[in-house]
């Protein structure tokens, strides 16, 4: 499975992408590897705006027709805005993770640079996909 | 290695996705498990469950003993073509396993049993079998395609000749037609109309290229799963197991306690169990909120726990949560589940969860 990992995103090791904007603000979704593993996206729960959340920390839940995962805050900060949207429509998450997708919106003073780059971010997504490969034996995962 | 089925190959060009089901590598999905669900209950669908035990007991006489003392239906309720649900019990009245029997008039019976239980089922049965005198015998060299939907009949036009089909039509629902070797049987595990065929291992795979080139969709276990919660239809392993009987599993009316005279394995548990009052009764939970409901989510009325989910999913068709789950006797209309340490509102109903024409 091939997944799509832009250049210009900084990324978590529990597959959270990050966009740097002005004023401090980042956007924060899941990767679009996360979400081939995920399946079909059938619920989002989303955070109260104005929330406090430390860097690693729970802050929003995706689920999907398979299971329940956490969305893991890549920074401390407040978070400023939600992707009401996604409560309706949580399958924009499959459908365009890096852009219609998106999450939530966190006003943090964090540098980014201790984040994975996309080159770095990649070697974990093949190797996950790699073991499903393994466990699944299937040779089409692996393209 | 986990086992294939004679589809495998071509699970692997349609880029299914494979996950390991009872010892087989079967596909969980093909891209979207939303999209098979939906294809199933607007249109039609196929799985390859060729995974599934399929036994054949060739003397109609020594099996029908056999199977009244072994099921906890009866199979003298059968005739030649018709099939019947039921479960297989353990002394205490737990559920060993539940299956599908198919009385093939002087052909005997044909009993389909779960994958993952095909080993304690085939251990269980064999000494039985013995004392009744009954050959059996496995067909490994049976494949078996589930196609279901409103349009599954229409789509069988061409994979099937028009005598066959009309037999099929004109068979109704949990029968069967063996018709010069293809055994098709209305039956399935979806809530609607469809068919179960068993070919030969050779012929499925050009059986499974012509439905697909007919408009079937491939539909993989993740929507099978799905489709069979909203129809309330039970699975083994998760809404009852060698711990739990019938009596609290939803499946009561599987049982059969006429004529009182039948000695079934298990009956006197169950008569005892009815005697007392079942302590719990298994119902359907809608989610009143957003959410998804899973199994093993805690059930509670107000400060009370009365209960847990057996099985519990997102229902493409409703939009909402939906669980199966197993509570206390004298459950009122609405409780709240446990999901991940919230508590949400859910209302008590009798599955199925839809309502489809039968």
């Amino acid at each position: 499975m091939s997944s799509t990992i832009p250049s210009e995103l900084h990324y978590t090791e529990t597959h959270e992408w990050v966009r740097s904007q002005e004023d401090g603000i980042v956007t924060v979704g899941i990767t679009d590897h996360a979400q081939h593993l995920l399946g079909d996206l059938v619920f989002v729960e989303l955070p109260e705006v104005g929330r406090v959340v430390a860097v690693a920390e729970g802050c929003a839940v995706v689920e999907s027709v398979k299971a329940a995962s956490d969305v893991y805050s890549p920074v401390d900060g407040v978070i400023v805005e939600v992707n009401e949207l996604l409560a309706d429509n949580p399958e924009l998450i499959n459908e365009d993770p890096y852009e219609e997708g998106w999450i939530l919106r966190i006003k943090t003073s964090a540098d980014l640079e201790g984040l994975l780059d996309a080159a770095a971010y990649e070697l974990i997504a093949i190797d996950e996909d790699e073991d499903e490969e393994g466990s699944l034996t299937n040779a089409k995962l692996a393209g | 290695m986990a086992k294939r089925t004679p589809l495998y190959n071509g699970h692997l060009a349609l880029g299914a996705k494979l996950v390991d089901f009872g010892g087989w590598d079967m596909p969980l999905h093909y891209g979207s498990q939303l999209k098979e669900h939906h294809q199933v209950r607007n249109a039609a669908g196929m799985f390859d469950v060729s995974h599934m035990t399929i036994v054949d007991f060739p003397d109609p006489d020594a099996t029908r003993a056999l199977l009244r003392y072994l099921l906890a239906n009866d199979v003298a309720r059968l005739y030649s073509g018709k099939a019947l649900y039921t479960c297989m019990l353990n002394d205490t009245g737990g559920v060993i396993d539940d299956l599908i029997v198919y009385d093939q008039g002087e052909s005997g019976y044909r009993l389909v049993l779960n994958a993952a239980t095909r080993d304690k089922d085939l251990a269980w049965i064999a000494p039985l079998a013995e004392r009744f005198n009954a050959a059996w015998r496995e067909r490994d060299d049976l494949a078996m395609l589930a196609v279901q939907g409103p349009e599954a009949l229409a789509k069988l036009e061409t994979v099937l000749d028009a005598p066959t089909l009309q037999a099929v039509r004109a068979s109704g629902r949990f029968h069967a037609v063996d018709s010069g070797g293809a055994f098709i049987a209305r039956t399935g595990y979806t809530g609607e109309d469809g068919v179960e065929i068993m070919p030969s291992v050779e012929d499925a795979p050009a059986l499974w290229k012509r439905l697909l080139d007919a408009g079937v969709a491939p539909c993989g276990l993740g929507a099978r799963d799905t489709l069979r919660l909203e129809a309330g239809m039970s699975l083994y392993g998760s809404d009852m197991d060698e711990t739990t009987t019938p009596l609290v599993s939803g499946l009561g009316w599987t049982v059969a306690w006429q004529p009182p005279d039948r000695d079934f394995i298990g009956r006197a548990a169950l008569e005892q169990q009815r005697a007392a009052g079942a302590p719990q009764t298994f119902v359907g939970l809608v989610l009143e909120e957003r959410g998804v409901l899973r199994s093993h989510q805690t059930v509670h009325d107000g400060d009370r726990e009365i209960g847990v989910t057996t099985s519990g999913a997102f229902s493409p068709t409703l939009n909402r949560g939906i669980a199966l789950a197993r509570v206390m006797t004298g459950v009122g209309e609405h409780c709240q589940v446990d999901v991940r340490g919230k508590r949400l509102s859910a209302q008590v109903v009798k599955p199925p969860f839809i309502s489809r024409p039968s």
